[in-house]
């Protein structure tokens, strides 16, 4: 029978972890709070910009438009951007895209090299002998374009210099406050059919069946050249944003269920104490009374 | 016949509606798109983007990005767009007097990307000004309407 003393010590450590999973629980609601905000107030120009692309890239003789855009007959070498996150206690949300990750590019037919953002994906990656060509770790908590636009910059440079044929995004997407979704987003050459239900207008569906291609103002280089690597950059981008409210909301969901296992063991620990103090207290009265008889003879 | 217009900025949606023409200042010059436009890619320059729908005009300034026209949709993705109305006409006046105070000083020596940085936020604010001066005060009516008619 446990003793009165060791359950209540019992009792004090598993409230010092609730108190300590409340206070990361509130810190998530909050963060994940402003991630959401962010992710959504630049969604809808990364959705026009992608967008846009799918459009350029459904064009007519595509594969002559821009090198970004021009599949490549053998695949020698791919390049895999994962987002992770920098902390652990988040719930499966680290796992889950790292197992994903693994699941498709483990043992890829090619040679693949990862680039990888968050701490716990790079030191996965380490740990499985995989090739690392960057990792970046630390990004602010409300990262900005620019803070992120390195990373899509330099898959494209690898992609442009021939360093890869292909380039995959694995991110997190944010569907709700308790489901989020690993996703795998084929970055480079751009592939036009991916996209669900986001072409209202068929290109060039001119009922006067006039041509198809773009007029460009000023010309199609000058645009293809701004646009396309910019825009594939805003992908990367809105992945990081996408990823990072996942983070925090998987992080404030498990925090809640650890705050609310907590809450509960300390409850069936005090029940425990309460009975040993009751049979602590039972053998004392027996032991004096005990006593006492034992006098009166 | 109407062509929709969509008018997004990098941190927001500002714009959607149906409309009956988009004008827009394309690196190569102000254009008109109507419904029905042949497909175009185009830079855009910075200043406003009017969109007139019957007789009311909304105008927007933006600041540089790209607009992409379709038949039946015209989207223009900003790097910065506001209505003339959400305009902080203070802050559009502050920022374009700290702006000229810093240009006036001279170049900052030897700092190019700087300097250039500056003279963007003075033509951004200058841009916001004279839409305010041009444009405010809600839905215009277009000018070419029957006079007498009261609102």
């Amino acid at each position: 029978m446990a003793n009165a003393r060791e359950v209540k010590l019992r009792i004090k450590s598993v409230k010092n972890i609730a108190q300590v999973t409340r206070a990361l629980q509130a810190v998530s609601a909050s963060r994940v709070r402003k991630a959401m905000d962010t992710m959504f107030s630049t969604r809808p120009y990364a959705n026009k910009a992608w967008q846009v692309l799918t459009h350029v890239a459904r064009q007519p003789g595509r594969e002559n438009l821009h090198p970004l855009l021009t599949k490549r007959a053998d695949v020698k070498n791919v390049i895999v951007i994962m987002i992770s996150g920098d902390r652990g206690l988040a719930g499966p949300y680290n796992s889950n895209i790292i197992k994903y990750t693994f699941e498709k590019f483990g043992k890829y037919e090619v040679p693949a090299q990862f680039i990888s953002i968050g701490r716990k994906g790079t030191e996965l990656l380490h740990r499985r002998g995989m090739n690392i060509m960057a990792d970046f770790r630390d990004l602010p908590a409300e990262p900005s374009f620019v803070d992120v636009s390195a990373i899509g910059r330099l898959a494209v440079d690898e992609f442009l210099s021939g360093n890869a044929d292909e380039v995959y995004l694995m991110y997190t997407d944010f569907v709700n406050m308790v489901k989020q979704d690993p996703v795998m987003k084929k970055l480079l050459p751009l592939e036009y059919e991916t996209e669900v239900g986001l072409v209202e207008a068929e290109f060039g569906a001119r009922k006067d069946g006039a041509s198809a291609s773009y007029l460009y103002e000023p010309g199609q280089t000058e645009i293809l050249d701004e646009i396309i690597p910019r825009f594939t950059a805003l992908q990367v981008f809105q992945a990081v944003l996408e990823s990072f409210a996942s983070e925090h909301a998987s992080r404030m969901v498990a925090m809640k269920s650890a705050t609310d296992n907590a809450t509960e063991l300390a409850g069936l620990l005090q029940l425990e104490y309460n009975k040993a103090r009751q049979l602590g207290i039972t053998s004392e009265i027996l032991d004096i009374v005990g006593g006492a008889e034992a006098l009166a003879k | 016949m109407t062509i929709r217009c969509e008018i997004v900025s990098q941190d927001r949606l500002v714009y959607e509606g149906d409309v009956d023409i988009v004008v827009s200042p394309g690196i190569e010059g102000e254009m008109g798109i109507l419904p029905d436009h042949a497909p175009l890619l185009s830079i855009l320059d910075f200043g406003l983007v009017r969109v007139r729908k019957e007789n009311q005009e909304e105008v927007f300034t933006v600041t540089g990005g790209l607009v992409e026209v379709q038949p039946e949709i015209v989207t223009i993705l900003a790097d910065a767009a506001e209505h003339v109305d959400e305009i902080d006409a203070a802050r559009a006046e502050e920022a374009k007097n700290r702006a000229e105070e810093i240009l006036a000083g001279g170049p900052p020596d030897g700092d190019i990307d700087k300097y250039l940085m500056i003279e963007a936020a003075l033509r951004r604010s200058n841009l916001r000004l004279s839409a305010i001066k041009r444009y405010r005060s809600g839905r215009r009516h277009i000018q070419t309407e029957p006079t007498g008619e009261s609102d």
